[in-house]
């Protein structure tokens, strides 16, 4: 086993190996400690972020973090890297890559090229001696676009995820916060439901009407049931219109065995529903959710810190060119992301890796009422990742979801977004707000009509 | 043309009537299309509720003076509130000194127990506090009329859900019930737990438990859930396990809360 070491200030630190060194020189966050993998002091922190900065890049192609015989998700990372496209940097160590990347040869073209060049271990290596204007200087330069029924990923957009969960799953309360999103002008990334029930049935159901919806008013996006995977298939074997397929992944072949998955069983999803044909631009069609921590909650990190393991998690999701990739940054708790700080920072590494390893990287910028972290600090990470060209964002009532209880973002966040940076929906979606008469956005600033479209007054009325 | 002020600065939603569909904050209008000061200082206030659940201490000697049975007053290992928060782990296990004076108690009590109470602050002592006397008393009631023999209550601060298991297998106990708090939502700062484990001894994992959440005014009523845990209760000491393999099919009247209302954007 090589081992790692940097003097300075007189001491010298000794790392035994690449994934404690990468441990080491993680910024401070609750999980790594709760791990026992987290530097023991500021100092240590720094050293091992300097003897990070000096590791060549090639070095992460020999020594695997976790053992290439006992984890696909290394096999998956070691036998798909693309060695052309990593030749432009190959002779760069760590604190070279950030110096690339921020430079002006670092543009949409050649971080477009190099991606398939990138481990995720090489993205994670070089977020951790980046400061939070470095991740979102060099995301901002990241364009990533996805297709199914619009266009996610383009300049200037941002999407977002209108997500009407209802603690019973009842139609017309689901309806209800459908309704409200869309007069919001929410909604161009997905209508994406969390089922509080997983029958099938209901799973079924809640998929017919979501496709119902879609149909009668003819929005332009997509629609999803946050399920199984295995639940998703047999939907479609049931002759179910299904869009997206979801699934939550991570970056361990042990933590995608406790979600009940495996990469064979992913390729099985994405063909299921690629077979449908549904999507009209395009098909991406994957939508994969993720967030640092979920390795160590499964006990299945392996020593490897949480951002690392994210990172890894990233290769998983690219293999099934994605329609969207969530990070949720903020659900877990404080165990593992304990304030505010903690969990502005994760969201951005994430969207920077994510970015930067070609996926269209959305962030669900979210707490629990346990975390250190309040509406201030989501209003912070909402504006650094708009600034950072976030692909979409969740938008859902008030910023309470009464089913997940946790507070994400809501409808109106997403409208200060686009008031205050100028971003749009969609270019398909923006098309149908304007012509329903729901918002137009003269020169970049939101303005929402005066008056319900017909068809919302028709069913308003229906309602009541 | 003069307006009336209060419409000048803010735009009510037309879909208002929709609110009666479902819990969500919806229909909640705007200033330009940001958050009305209204609607704003509401949520401050869920947030600020869940908050102090979070972080309101346990009251656990007061608690102990209202039960009607012996208890025993005892820490896990994480020292305080925020350790707790960061360290679940600390919080599954006994600090070291009531580690030892459950095991005196069991050398000076060596026949055991059928039953051990637990309960626990978890995320809201407020939920305890509201909730965990008047489910003990049922819960007694029910070990009573089964004939089961009942361990001292054990009240536990900065406790998580296995910390029971330690508990019981240090007590001797055939059953374990704790009662703690849950992570509170917005609308929901005192939502009191229950899991039940057959055979209780460290190392489980929920698998072995089995679980009714939400038990609070505005949720699960304390008869519905005492009628649950009694089902899986008697189940468990028939067939001698608790968890996946036991499920809850307790016979209980179908709550129904749908709204009764069709799919207004489809019909």
């Amino acid at each position: 086993m090589p081992s790692y070491s940097h003097s300075v200030g007189g001491q010298t630190y000794r790392f035994d190996s690449l994934r404690q060194l990468l441990a080491k020189a993680s910024p401070a966050r609750s999980g790594d400690y709760l791990a026992g993998l987290a530097a023991r002091s500021a100092s240590e922190r720094v050293a091992a972020q300097m003897c990070l900065a000096e590791v060549p890049l090639k070095r992460f192609l020999d020594e695997a973090l976790i053992p290439y015989e006992q984890d696909e998700v290394t096999r998956l990372i070691i036998d798909s890297h693309d060695t052309a496209a990593f030749a432009p940097i190959s002779h760069l160590c760590v604190g070279d890559l950030r110096d690339w990347l921020l430079g002006e040869q670092a543009d949409e073209a050649s971080l477009g090229a190099l991606a398939p060049g990138l481990t995720p271990e090489m993205v994670a290596a070089v977020a951790k001696i980046m400061r939070l204007q470095d991740l979102i200087l060099v995301a901002q330069k990241v364009r990533v676009v996805s297709r199914f029924r619009n266009t996610q990923g383009l300049a200037g957009r941002m999407g977002t995820r209108l997500q009407p969960n209802h603690p019973t799953d009842d139609a017309a309360g689901i309806a209800a916060s459908l309704f409200d999103g869309l007069l919001y002008g929410n909604g161009d990334a997905m209508l994406g439901i969390n089922p509080a029930t997983d029958s099938l049935a209901s799973i079924c159901e809640l998929l017919r009407m979501l496709d119902g919806i879609i149909q009668r008013y003819e929005i332009p996006t997509q629609a999803c049931v946050l399920t199984h995977i295995t639940s998703a298939i047999e939907a479609i074997n049931r002759g179910v219109p299904l869009d997206l397929m979801f699934q939550s992944i991570a970056g361990t072949q042990a933590a995608n065995a406790s979600f009940g998955i495996n990469l064979q069983l992913l390729q099985e999803g994405y063909e299921a529903g690629l077979s449908l044909g549904r999507g009209s631009l395009g098909h991406n069609l994957m939508y994969f959710e993720t967030g640092q921590g979920s390795a160590l909650s499964a006990n299945a990190h392996h020593g490897v810190d949480q951002q690392t393991c994210e990172a890894r998690a990233y290769a998983v999701a690219r293999q099934f060119k994605p329609f969207l990739v969530n990070t949720v940054v903020g659900f877990i708790g404080p165990e593992y992301l304990y304030n505010g700080k903690q969990i502005i920072r994760a969201g951005l590494e994430d969207h920077f890796c994510g970015k930067l390893l070609g996926l269209p990287m959305g962030c669900d910028i979210c707490y629990t009422n346990h975390a250190e972290a309040d509406q201030d600090d989501m209003d912070n990470l909402l504006t650094l990742l708009g600034v950072a060209g976030c692909t979409f964002i969740m938008g859902i009532p008030g910023s309470d979801d009464v089913m997940l209880n946790y507070q994400t973002t809501s409808f109106h966040d997403a409208l200060y977004a686009r008031q205050t940076l100028g971003l749009r929906p969609a270019p398909e979606f923006e098309a149908w707000l304007q012509r329903m008469g729901i918002m137009t956005q003269p020169q970049g600033r939101p303005h929402l009509g005066d008056s319900l479209p017909p068809a919302f007054r028709q069913a308003l009325a229906q309602a009541n | 043309m003069h307006q009336p002020h209060t419409l000048a600065c803010t735009r009510e939603d037309a879909w208002q009537p929709l609110r009666r569909l479902t819990p969500a904050r919806i229909a909640l209008g705007r200033a330009g299309t940001s958050l009305p000061t209204r609607a704003q200082l509401d949520f401050q206030l869920a947030h600020a509720q869940a908050r102090d659940a979070v972080h309101l201490p346990f009251a656990a000697a007061e608690l102990a003076e209202r039960l009607p049975g012996p208890s025993l007053l005892l820490h896990s290992a994480a020292v305080d509130r925020d350790t707790y928060l960061q360290r679940p782990d600390l919080g599954r296990c006994l600090s070291q000194q009531c580690a030892e004076r459950l095991d005196q108690h069991r050398a000076n009590n060596p026949e055991g127990y059928d039953l051990a109470l637990v309960v626990a602050d978890g995320l809201s002592a407020l939920a305890v506090e509201r909730h965990a006397l008047p489910m003990l008393q049922r819960i007694e009631q029910l070990a009573d009329a089964e004939g089961w023999r009942l361990a001292p209550t054990c009240l536990v601060t900065q406790g998580r859900v296995a910390v029971a298991d330690e508990v019981a297998e240090r007590l001797g106990a055939r059953m374990v019930v704790i009662l703690l708090g849950e992570r509170p939502g917005l609308s929901s700062p005192d939502s009191l737990g229950l899991y039940f484990t057959y055979a209780p001894r460290v190392g489980l994992t929920d698998a072995s438990r089995n679980c009714i959440s939400n038990i609070r005014l505005e949720g699960l009523s304390y008869a519905m859930a005492s009628h649950r845990l009694l089902y899986l209760m008697r189940e468990a000491w028939r067939r001698q396990l608790s968890g996946v393999q036991l499920k809850d099919e307790a016979q209980v009247p179908h709550l129904s809360g749908t709204s009764r209302v069709a799919n207004f954007l489809l019909d």
